[in-house]
């Protein structure tokens, strides 16, 4: 990342709304750093591509501005940002050759011949697409054209290269390998991308940092691993990885813990994340791969389960339990053999440390 | 691997057994198509090529007059005399011939139009002989006989038409469909300036046809384009409104135009009430070419906006965002981008509206004048009003051969493959 | 039931049906509008009336009629049982075989004093397939508004430009066109088809069409001319005297007639070679083409009949009351100049004119 002060991209309060009743994004603000690989993960509607369009010029703001390199871009037309991006569908020129495709911004930018065949060479090279310069983008698999898509975004050396769920096209084997690779020309070039993805996992695979959106706000804007271990509301908790929730009001709070009554007089112990008063509702958030059965003396959550189905998955056993009333609770036992006697209907005790069960909103 | 044919489980030969497998779904494709295949077999391609057939059909002649067809052959043209007498014997020999049955009756008839396709006068020269015969016929010597009957017997330019025109394949519609035919000495040649007519016209017809789908193209592109871009409803609500022509018939379309384009029609009225033109100066924008261009540019029109509109429709959005993004203007990006990939439904518009362009004829009959006559008036007169089928075909033929010429041209240049119709 | 009984056969007889279900019909194909309602009224309506078991069904194709048939001969399905044409086409038919020959006097009554029908009809019968209906003419109409104080009485009105600026509408074909220009230009209308047989009349008739050229509308349907007298597009035209008639009498247009040079021409039946129905359609002709339904054809439709004897019983227009007579193109007052349109000229003639006509045009 880059040490300098000044954001590469800012959004400054910006709102959108297509009809005049509804805003698609509330309130957005957010500070891009040179080099960054960020992330605007969220579901379909949340608001997240309206950014990117806004970004790439194709949206206009309703209220707020965008700054480019500290300069206002507002008012400058798409094609005057200097700014890559890659479609979900590729948008490749189909009358065009893959190599003519990756000439296109360059010619444009009116490049002489010379240093314009360069450039397409060696942005095919990187894309391991040497020999594919003369086909047409249709005579490709899914995988080329979308390698096609990314040479072509960054052919012309944008500042920030844009990417709207590239990858929904394509199956899970080729998508997983493409994430690496696109992670890998990142790291290699050292450019800035501004990724879109409803896909937690890709987000979590190629980000620095992942802005969580909802309902045209964000919920929260961490690195991945800040995201799942500390998600900052019941939201982010759900949307982030697999998770158990246990909701009920808080009934005392000491300091960071706090404690909240889930029904029938269980208290369960927790980390005060965002309650505030006694008496709150709230959704406690507790990771599967925390919860352990029969739990030693340092776990403070100790409560009773009934096994309601196993499910074998090599390495671990998933198990679906009821606990405090809560029947999708979701252990995963690790498969050490001893507990391979687990058999559906047995009641057996889990618990959980305070630090891992999170209170909510 | 070995080089021997590999063989099913039971031994018979992969091809053969291959063979039998889709033997069934080749003769279920066969029926599938055989309804459509006799049905434009007989709706289309024999039509066509019996009109093909007619435009150098002649066996009739040789047919009614078999005798002096035989005996003309030898008369020699340029001795500046009449066929002898024999041949006269033979004339009067076949049109007794003709008289034994109603059909070669009519026939006897028939020559005499056809013949006076080459030179007028046959006609009424045929019908008074054949009167003459029905009712009993003529004394020798036949000569002055024939001659009696009508004088121009006695005139040698009818014989050599006849004499020439007795093969049973004939290119005088042919010639006569690129204004020539044969001068007296019996040469081809060009008719004289005041008699040319139908180069004229296919000059004309192909001009005016691409002016028609030039314009249309320049009117229909923004409207497909906007079609393409707007929601469902709002374009389907428009779309009603761009095939709101098919629903009202030619004719009444036609007489639309009539009263809105005449002199003292709405147009005229409107621009001289608002003082645009003064009243002496009305604008002339029927009964001649323009007229054409007009109402045929409307009759048209939705034919050059559907397949654009559907190739349009196919273009995502992201292309023109893609190359705005990769630094086009937006002009650049229209012409460099979303253009060459509107090209198939440009062409198949363009091969559309020029072929019904071509081939249409009561729009120009009405509205046209006498400038904006075209081809297919002349084809439709000599179908119906001076039943000379045999030009009627020629001329036909020949507008057939140029439309299939400019289809290889454009195959040439565009190349037929990217061609999309919906 | 009962109450459902009556009310099917109330049904039944008001829409005709039993009548119809043993009744033939006859396929009468004529040119539509106040023609076809003229003969609906004067003759089929009437011979229906007296003939139970003949139904007459209405064809409006007239228009190109020969080509129809033509085409329908060489299918070899005659669908049409009778046929008006023009008298040229009538010949045209004769020739091509697609109608039959007919005797006039065996098949057609006489006159009601005894005059056999070939001599009733006299020279009008121009073809043994044509069996006469009408008189009609070509003739001029002219907007009264717009000639001033001195309305055309000549057919030199038409060619001048300077007395009757304006545009003109003439028929896109060289018939009658030739005729006039070759009158107006001075030549005796006894010389006029000599002129126009040589290479040098056809020159002078064109050149005397030359001078009018730009400022002709040409025609090529009979509404054309009625239509734009009556949107004052044009100051003249030509057309058929019976469109004029109704738009001058039943229309109210300020159009007045110039019977001046009119081409007088014939309209008439044909029977198709190869109907399916000729027996019926001679007997209905037998009463279709009588003294006194020719005359009756006249109530309705301003065209002379063509027997000599029916002239004398023209009366009064059936809905306006006007008398007839003086409407007829064979009135007196109207027939100081008249021409009879050459058959025999035309027949030789019209594919080569027309040639030549058309590439003037185009030129």
């Amino acid at each position: 990342m880059s040490d300098t002060n000044e954001p590469l991209v800012r959004f400054v309060d910006v709102q959108k709304s297509y009809d005049g009743v509804t805003l698609v994004v509330k309130k957005f603000n957010l500070d891009m750093q040179k080099g960054e690989f960020l992330t605007m993960l969220g579901p379909s509607g949340s608001g997240k591509t309206t950014c990117l369009m806004m970004l790439a010029g194709f949206e206009p703001a309703t209220h707020g501005e965008i700054f480019l390199q500290g300069q206002p871009i507002n008012n400058v037309p798409p094609h005057k940002r200097g700014i890559g991006m890659v479609f979900q569908n590729y948008a490749l020129f189909p009358h065009m050759t893959v190599a003519e495709n990756l000439a296109f911004p360059l010619q444009v930018r009116n490049m002489s011949k010379s240093d314009t065949e360069d450039r397409v060479n060696k942005a095919l090279d990187m894309v391991q697409l040497g020999e594919f310069g003369g086909r047409r983008p249709a005579q490709l698999s899914g995988g080329q054209q979308q390698r096609v898509a990314v040479a072509r975004a960054l052919v012309f050396d944008p500042d920030v290269v844009l990417m709207d769920e590239p990858l929904g096209a394509l199956d899970k084997n080729l998508r997983e390998q493409m994430q690496y690779e696109i992670k890998h020309i990142h790291e290699n070039l050292g450019i800035t991308v501004l990724y879109v993805t409803h896909d937690q996992s890709e987000a979590l695979t190629m980000s620095n940092r992942i802005a969580v959106f909802d309902d045209g706000v964000v919920q929260q804007l961490a690195p991945p691993s800040t995201l799942y271990e500390k998600p900052e509301n019941a939201f982010v908790a759900q949307f982030i990885g697999e998770n158990n929730v246990l909701s009920g009001n808080v009934i005392s709070i000491d300091g960071d813990s706090c404690h909240v009554d889930v029904g029938n007089n269980r208290s369960v112990h927790a980390l005060k994340v965002n309650v505030n008063n006694v008496g709150d509702t709230s959704t406690l958030s507790i990771r599967p791969e925390r919860v352990v059965l029969n739990p030693g003396s340092e776990y403070n959550n100790v409560f009773e389960g009934k096994v309601e189905e196993l499910i074998y998955l090599g390495d671990h056993i998933r198990t679906r339990m009821v606990v405090c009333d809560d029947s999708d609770f979701i252990v995963k036992v690790p498969n050490s053999g001893e507990l391979g006697q687990l058999r559906e209907g047995d009641t057996v005790k889990v618990g959980w440390k305070m630090e891992d069960c999170r209170a909510l909103d | 691997m070995s080089d021997a044919p590999l063989v099913t489980v039971d031994g018979t030969p992969l091809k053969v057994s291959l063979g039998r497998a889709k033997r069934k779904a080749k003769i279920r494709a066969l029926l599938l198509v055989a309804p459509l295949f006799l049905f434009i077999l007989l709706t289309f391609f024999i039509p066509i090529m019996s009109m093909l057939l007619r435009s150098v059909d002649n066996e009739n002649v040789a047919y009614t007059l078999p005798n002096t067809a035989d005996l003309l052959a030898e008369w020699d043209v340029d001795s500046g005399d009449l066929p002898d007498e024999a041949v006269f014997a033979a004339l009067a020999a076949d049109f007794k011939a003709a008289t034994v049955s109603k059909e070669d009756d009519i026939n006897a008839t028939k020559v005499g139009t056809r013949f006076n396709y080459e030179k007028s006068g046959f006609r009424s020269m045929f019908r008074k002989t054949n009167k003459i015969f029905e009712k009993g016929g003529v004394e020798p010597p036949y000569k002055e006989a024939f001659i009696k009957i009508n004088k121009r017997w006695g005139d040698a330019d009818y014989w050599r038409v006849m004499q020439r025109e007795m093969r049973g394949k004939t290119d005088s519609y042919y010639l006569a469909a690129v204004d020539s035919g044969y001068t007296d000495d019996g040469e081809r040649a060009m008719n004289k300036p005041g008699k040319r007519i139908y180069l004229k016209l296919y000059g004309r017809t192909l001009g005016i046809s691409l002016l028609i789908t030039c314009i249309c193209l320049l009117l229909a592109y923004p409207v497909a384009y906007l079609l393409s871009i707007l929601k469902s409803r709002t374009s389907n609500l428009l779309m009603i409104l761009v095939l709101l022509p098919f629903w009202t018939s030619l004719l009444v379309r036609t007489s639309a135009w009539i009263a809105l384009l005449q002199k003292e029609g709405v147009i005229n009225s409107v621009l001289v009430s608002i003082g645009v033109i003064d009243d002496a100066n009305r604008l002339l924008m029927i009964h001649n070419a323009t007229g054409t261009i007009i109402a045929m540019v409307h009759v048209l029109l939705p034919f050059m906006i559907l397949p654009l509109y559907s190739v349009m429709k196919t273009i995502p959005p992201s292309y023109m965002r893609a190359a705005r993004s990769l630094g086009a203007t937006p002009f650049t990006a229209f012409t460099k981008v979303y253009m060459p990939n509107t090209v198939p439904g440009i062409g198949a518009g363009a091969i559309l509206v020029f072929i019904l362009a071509i081939g249409y004829y009561i729009t120009p009959a009405l509205v046209g004048g006498q400038s904006g006559t075209l081809i297919s008036n002349e084809i439709a007169r000599h179908l119906e009003t001076s039943l000379n089928w045999g030009l009627a075909a020629a001329l036909g033929a020949l507008l057939l051969v140029a439309v299939f010429a400019l289809y290889l041209v454009y195959d040439k240049i565009v190349g037929i493959d990217n061609m999309k119709l919906g | 039931m009962k109450l459902l009984n009556r009310t099917l056969i109330a049904a039944a007889v008001s829409t005709g049906m039993v009548g119809a279900a043993s009744a033939k019909d006859l396929v009468v194909v004529s040119w539509g509008g106040a023609y076809t309602a003229s003969q609906q009224n004067a003759y089929h309506a009437p011979y229906m009336a007296a003939n139970p078991d003949i139904n007459i069904v209405n064809d409006d194709s007239a228009n190109g009629a020969v080509a129809k048939l033509r085409a329908m001969q060489e299918a070899g399905n005659v669908t049409w049982d009778l046929v008006d044409m023009v008298a040229s086409d009538a010949i045209l038919s004769c020739d091509e075989g697609l109608a039959i020959e007919i005797d006039h006097n065996a098949v057609l009554a006489p006159a009601p004093d005894g005059t056999p029908a070939l001599e009733d009809f006299g020279d009008l019968v121009v073809s043994p397939c044509f069996i006469p209906q009408i008189v009609y003419s070509t003739t001029f109409g002219y907007r009264k508004d717009k000639v001033g104080d001195t309305p055309p009485t000549s057919i030199n009105d038409v060619f001048d430009l300077a007395k009757y600026p304006g545009k003109r509408s003439l028929e896109k074909k060289p018939i009658n066109n030739l005729e006039w220009a070759l009158l107006a230009d001075g030549v005796p209308a006894d010389k006029i088809y000599e002129v126009l047989g040589t290479e040098e009349g056809v020159d002078q008739a064109l050149a005397k069409l030359d001078t009018i050229k730009d400022e002709v509308i040409w025609w090529e349907k009979g509404a054309q001319t009625p239509q734009l007298l009556a949107d004052g597009e044009v100051v003249m035209g030509s057309t058929y005297n019976g469109r004029l008639f109704s738009v001058i009498e039943e229309e109210k247009q300020p159009v007045g007639m110039m019977w001046d040079w009119q081409v007088y021409d014939l309209d008439g039946w044909v029977v198709p070679a190869g109907g399916k129905n000729e027996a019926d359609v001679l007997e209905y002709l037998k009463f279709a083409t009588d003294t006194q339904r020719l005359a009756d054809q006249a109530k309705y439709i301003s065209y002379g009949p063509a027997r000599a004897s029916s002239a004398p019983m023209v009366g009064k227009h059936e809905s306006l009351g006007i008398d007839m007579a003086p409407h007829m193109p064979t009135a007196p007052d109207n027939a100081s100049n008249t021409l009879l349109y050459n058959y025999e000229f035309w027949a030789d003639n019209v594919d080569d004119l027309t040639e030549v006509f058309q590439a003037w045009l185009a030129n």
